[in-house]
């Protein structure tokens, strides 16, 4: 199941030039960009890993596209985003965040239903690549 | 296309007009003004435009297809302090922007502080922070020789010039490095690291100014700021700089900029001293006029040294 997160997530893919492009649009705003990743693609789940720093202060998308095919090299099998934060005053949050990357198996989510008092059904989700421990999933 | 000609069989565009090149460019006008604002430097104008001219002929044999690689431009600028190196590197980065050899055409301004860290661990994300923001435009790293210290083999500025050396070499179309200081500290820099001498094209040497150069960039300099010499001043600024140039610390332009500053202190004190001595209202002739008194009041004559 192909993983819908973020802004773009209903495109295909992005190739590199049209996520360059993405990343100068950001920048032109004055937007710092950032680099995410995860192996736990569950919506709720808002903390992945951060690869490096926020860039602040880049001209070119030039700088980003090499943190992003380092972080793709060091993990292929992992989600990746980047995200782009206007720190203007007052406004100071995410702008922009998009998937770039994804492991090439996604196996989707198991919809689960626990029943509670009075026979209350609670649903919920978890992704099947999350049964496994952090670290070994996505294999 | 068969591929094994260089020349592309179908002839189609067979000459390029270097004519739309230049003015698309506009390197002319960049190079005219350099002409116009900055005095002497007669070697590094000319090595100036012949780098241009190297651009636009290249650029105009990528059209043709007679090119592949991007050419090297990382570059080496020498001289002494005061002599235009950051000022021509600016101008450097305009022309590479015009021509398309830089996507944004910014310069990065950086010195050892800035790529190498304190501790281990630290240079790493340093340089290549400062590498990623310099990325699209032009860094200039200042007194470059000071990366490279031997008399301390564990000294981070080693780990420094690695990673810049590999991304001058693996992102040449992102970047262009322009390194500078002294020629002498320069030529031994290079010596010890012969990986960062192979990977720079151009280099580039700053005549100090002579007399004559100085007082017209003390003109320029004070015009600039609506200030004007008149006869005798000029005459004891001439004095001024022939002695000036012998005395240590001297940084050419830089020193006649900081020389300016406080004969503009001393005219300052001189109008106000005079308003106050009840000698009327000060015209503006007073106000622009700079006058022999404010210079031949400086240490210099005491035999004494400027700052």
């Amino acid at each position: 199941m192909r993983l819908t997160q973020g802004t773009f997530s209903f495109l295909p893919d992005f190739t590199d030039d049209e996520i360059r492009a993405q990343i100068e649009y950001a920048l032109g705003r004055g937007w710092a960009c950032s680099i995410e990743h995860t192996d736990d693609p569950h919506p709720r789940n808002v903390y992945w890993d951060m690869w490096g720093t926020p860039m602040f202060g880049l001209k070119d998308a030039a700088g980003v596209m090499t943190e992003l095919a380092a972080c793709r090299k060091a993990h292929p099998n992992d989600y990746v985003k980047v995200n782009a934060f206007d720190s203007t005053r007052g406004v100071e949050s995410m702008c922009l965040s998009f998937i770039v990357h994804r492991p090439a198996d996604e196996p989707g989510f198991e919809l689960r239903r626990d029943e509670g008092a009075g026979r209350n059904v609670r649903y919920g989700t978890r992704a099947y690549s999350a049964q496994q421990a952090p670290g070994r999933r996505y294999r | 296309m068969n591929g094994d000609a260089p020349v592309p069989a179908t002839a189609a565009p067979a000459a390029v007009d270097l004519q739309s090149i230049l003015r698309d460019a506009d390197v002319g006008s960049v190079l005219e003004q350099l002409d116009r604002d900055l005095v002497g430097l007669a070697p590094v104008k000319a090595s100036l435009r012949r780098i241009a001219a190297y651009l636009v002929v290249t650029r105009a044999r990528r059209q043709l297809g007679l090119e592949a690689q991007p050419p090297s431009l990382h570059m080496c600028f020498t001289g002494n302090p005061g002599t235009g190196k950051t000022t021509v590197a600016l101008r450097m980065a305009q022309i590479l922007h015009r021509l398309g050899y830089v996507r944004k055409g910014h310069l990065v301004a950086v010195t050892r502080d800035d790529l190498v860290g304190q501790y281990i661990g630290h240079t790493a994300p340093k340089t290549k922070d400062v590498l990623k923001r310099a990325m699209g435009g032009v860094l200039f790293i200042d007194e470059a020789y000071y990366l490279y210290r031997p008399e301390n083999e564990r000294d981070y500025g080693q780990e420094a010039i690695e990673i810049l050396l590999q991304v001058m070499e693996n992102q040449r179309d992102d970047l262009v490095v322009i390194l500078a200081g002294y020629k002498d500290r320069m030529d031994t820099f290079f010596r010890s690291n012969p990986g960062m001498s192979s990977r720079i094209a151009h280099h580039i040497d700053f005549p100090d100014y002579t007399p004559d150069e100085l007082l017209e960039i003390a003109q320029q300099m004070a015009g600039q700021s609506n200030y004007r010499f008149d006869a005798p001043a000029l005459a004891a600024l001439r004095e001024y700089i022939a002695l000036r140039v012998t005395q240590p610390h001297f940084a050419n332009a830089r020193s006649i900029r900081n020389a300016l500053d406080r004969v503009r202190l001393r005219q300052a004190n001189r109008v106000f001293d005079d308003a106050l001595a009840g000698s009327g209202s000060a015209d503006a002739d007073a106000l622009v006029r700079i006058s022999e008194s404010d210079i031949r009041a400086s240490r210099v004559f005491a035999g004494g040294n400027a700052a």
